[in-house]
């Protein structure tokens, strides 16, 4: 995973698999931390299961027993210096946090946060995607369900509505993390 | 700066074009987004599917994502699935595969026997 839309894209997977209607992420520049949020409404986890769940030999797959999507997430934040966390509620749902140190050498880039949004919009277009950008220099929001609102009549995952989606997400990306983060110029 | 008035003519635009939609007899390309689909390349392979089915104007194919589908060493993998329940798999994609699939199984019928598992096996 060479960076973090990917990991986006595979823990956004797990709220789909657990019967998400709305899954919130959240990317925060503040104190020398990247902190990536996502939360979902899904079938949540219980206190056992929470307990084993970066443990690579546990998974949800069902044709092997090993999964390392949330093991490799957990360390690619703890090898900056940062942390790692998820929180759980059986019936209500999960928010996964990664605290990256923004400035080390070994924090991965943001990638393409606007081309995992388009796979996911139009691969599951039912479930409303909140996504929230946020540094010391601006503020970004994009809520699909408004898009929806808007469309009335027209399909979100139209190819025309999903590039507009994408194109606003990476304005709304550079215009928050330009000249906050390494890899955006601003 | 994208702004809501072209979001406005996108609407316009797609509302005309709907009546024209044939939904019936819909082919289906699943696309494996675990973990391993994605470490491999996955999203840049679905994200090509849907330009070139775009690109070409096709409108009975959808396009969608699963997770694991059990031969990890081969992703990324799709599936097609006609609408007389065939299915295809095709192993070890890239966008450029994406897109010649879509051309000549897709629109002409004819499977891409080089990509498919049967040949990587």
């Amino acid at each position: 995973m060479k960076d973090l839309s990917l990991h986006l894209m595979d823990i956004a997977q797990n709220s789909i698999a657990a019967g998400a209607t709305v899954i919130k992420i959240s990317l925060v520049s503040r104190d020398g931390f990247l902190i990536f949020r996502l939360s979902d409404n899904g079938c949540g986890m219980d206190k056992e299961i929470l307990e084993k769940v970066t443990d690579p030999f546990t998974t949800t797959r069902t044709t092997r027993e090993v999964g390392m999507g949330i093991p490799l997430f957990k360390l690619s934040a703890e090898m900056t210096g940062g942390s790692f966390e998820i929180k759980s509620h059986k019936g209500k749902g999960t928010t996964t946090e990664a605290r990256f140190v923004a400035d080390s050498i070994d924090r991965i880039p943001l990638g393409d946060i606007d081309e995992t949004l388009k796979a996911l919009i139009l691969a599951k277009p039912e479930i409303d995607y909140e996504i929230s950008f946020r540094s010391n220099k601006a503020q970004f929001e994009l809520k699909t369900e408004n898009v929806k609102k808007y469309l009335n009549g027209v399909s979100i995952s139209n190819f025309e509505v999903i590039n507009w989606i994408a194109e606003k997400i990476r304005e709304g990306m550079n215009e928050v993390f330009g000249g906050v983060l390494n890899e955006i110029s601003g | 700066m994208k702004s809501l008035a072209e979001l406005e003519a996108i609407r316009e635009r797609a509302l005309k074009e709907i009546n024209l939609r044939d939904n019936t007899g819909k082919t289906r390309v699943v696309v494996g987004m675990a973990t391993c689909g994605i470490a491999a390349g996955a999203r840049p392979v679905m994200n090509a599917f849907v330009e070139e089915l775009d690109k070409r104007n096709v409108q009975n194919v959808n396009v969608t994502m699963t997770g694991c589908i059990g031969a990890c060493r081969l992703e990324p993998i799709a599936e097609v699935i006609t609408s007389d329940g065939v299915k295809t798999t095709y192993v070890k994609l890239d966008p450029e595969k994406a897109r010649k699939i879509v051309v000549e199984h897709l629109i002409n019928g004819r499977p891409v026997e080089e990509y498919t598992i049967n040949e990587a096996e």
